[in-house]
């Protein structure tokens, strides 16, 4: 099968077999990723640009390093010290980044869509690294990956989305990946976090933690975001740990083997505490490590293939 | 589209008992060997000849086949995209003598990739390259150190080795399109 995507925005814009493609070839790029010398030339003489238009640390880095052991030329860009604070728009500096020859955008963006909006204006690819509440799709790779390295075959696993739904793209990516993938998935947290609205796409939806715990195989915990919050929508964070937060007692009641994923940064002692995200089944450092596997595998097969089909007019960057 | 057959099982079996003593002959017995395949037909050449090498000099060290995937040091990736299979290799090749193994050489180039993925994976004592069918038309100044035979070929003709382990049957056919 050839690749034909040129830009890599959401999971759920992928085929089940095009996910299994991105799997099975961030299996090849682990593999490099623990020899002595980790690099290969698959990207020698390509441009990535980082666009970081909303503060991160280990997408950012993950993404940069990834392009580095691609043999790849990056430049990272943040918004502080971009022309962003000049009054620039995206599409601007996205076009003299491409006529620098960019081959790879990366994006990280506070709208949904804004990658969606580049990708269909530049001839560079475009890799989505979070837009908004909408999708951040190489994470939901990684989780998957993840939780594939240590489960097997996801097909009939249960696992719990546990957390700030409602903002996180971060969910939204992972519940069409593990349902491409045929694993089940329930959705947990306050109603005001979780609106049932969700059930709509095939998940079962739960405010009741304790209730469904003992079932899980795997439980993937969010980052409560405050900063997205625009009001308060739990009473405190005192509450949400003690209806919400994943604690030894909790634990108690899960499989012996159930696995503690979660995307970071961490807030220890909220969300979950700070004896089980250092435990034996917590894989959180493995996703990280995962994630440079993951994001050398997404680069890798957007450069490849067939040649992106884009408008004339977006070549010359006169679309709207 | 006609086509004719070059080796048989017996000629494809004669070719790699031969390459196996040459082998033996040529590397100092107290060096171990290991053997590489190129995916993918490489991979099966490669543990043939080591269960040959095995028979034949049963003092020698020879390792476990390993298998070399070189699609991430391939230079063709924009015209077009070949999934990976994945490197595996069973044994520490420092101070090694490697031989690396695939079905047919031609232009050189996946060669070329592959002695640059295995530089990458570290310092061997020497490199060998072991080749069944050598059909010319090399694009890079590399050739084989054992060859089990070399078919002159036109550019509209191709070489089609099928092996039992991946297609039932050992044969060598010669492809030849018309122009």
């Amino acid at each position: 099968m050839k690749w034909a995507k040129k830009d890599l925005l959401a999971i759920s814009d992928l085929s089940s077999e095009e996910l299994l493609i991105l799997l099975d070839t961030t299996a090849s790029f682990k593999e490099i990723i623990s020899r002595a010398i980790k690099k290969v030339p698959s990207l020698r003489g390509k441009t990535v640009v980082n666009l970081f238009v909303e503060p991160s640390t280990r997408t950012r880095c993950s993404f940069e390093l990834a392009a580095q052991r691609l043999s790849a030329d990056v430049i990272s860009i943040e918004k502080s010290v971009s022309s962003f604070t000049k009054g620039e728009t995206l599409k601007d500096t996205a076009l003299n980044l491409q006529a620098l020859n960019a081959d790879f955008i990366i994006l990280r963006h506070k709208s949904p869509g804004a990658a969606l909006f580049l990708a269909e204006r530049l001839q560079a690819s475009v890799i989505n690294a979070g837009d908004g509440p909408h999708e951040h799709p190489t994470q939901a790779l990684l989780d998957v990956f993840t939780a594939r390295e240590k489960l097997g075959d996801l097909k009939g696993k249960h696992f719990i989305i546990l957390g700030d739904i409602l903002f996180s793209r971060v969910a939204r990516s992972n519940i069409w990946a593990l349902l491409k993938l045929g694993a089940r998935v329930t959705l947990v947290g306050p109603t005001t976090l979780l609106p049932e609205v969700f059930r709509e796409v095939g998940v079962d939806v739960c405010h009741n933690l304790d209730e469904v715990l003992p079932e899980a195989d795997a439980i993937n915990l969010l980052r409560i975001q405050q900063e997205r919050q625009q009001a308060t929508l739990f009473p405190s964070l005192g509450e949400y740990t003690k209806l919400f937060g994943l604690n030894m007692e909790r634990f108690k009641r899960c499989k012996p083997d159930v696995l503690i994923m979660h995307p970071g940064p961490i807030n220890r002692g909220v969300e979950i505490s700070s004896e089980l995200a250092d435990c034996e089944n917590s894989v959180i450092l493995d996703q990280v490590t995962n994630g440079l596997a993951v994001r050398m595998a997404v680069m890798f097969l957007l450069s490849g293939g067939q040649l992106p089909k884009i408008k004339e007019d977006a070549r010359k960057g006169t679309s709207k | 589209m006609s086509e004719n057959v070059i080796l048989d099982e017996h000629g494809l079996r004669r070719c790699l008992n031969r390459i196996a003593h040459e082998i033996i002959e040529q590397n100092p017995g107290d060096i171990p060997i290991g053997f590489i395949g190129l995916h993918t037909r490489g991979v099966p050449i490669a543990k043939r000849l080591r269960d040959l090498v095995s028979k034949f000099d049963p003092q020698r060290t020879v390792h476990e086949v390993g298998e070399l995937d070189i699609t991430f040091h391939r230079d063709d990736i924009q015209e077009e995209l070949v999934l990976p299979k994945g490197t595996e290799i069973p044994f520490n090749i420092e101070d090694q003598i490697v031989v690396l193994v695939d079905d047919v050489l031609y232009t050189g180039r996946t060669v070329r990739a592959a002695l640059n993925a295995m530089i990458d994976l570290g310092r061997t004592k020497a490199i060998r390259l072991a080749i069944l069918v050598d059909r010319g038309h090399r694009e890079l100044p590399i050739r084989a150190d054992y060859v089990g035979k070399n078919i002159p070929t036109a550019h509209n003709e191709r070489i089609l080795v099928q092996l039992e382990e991946i297609d039932g049957k050992d044969n060598v056919l010669l492809e030849r399109t018309e122009l």
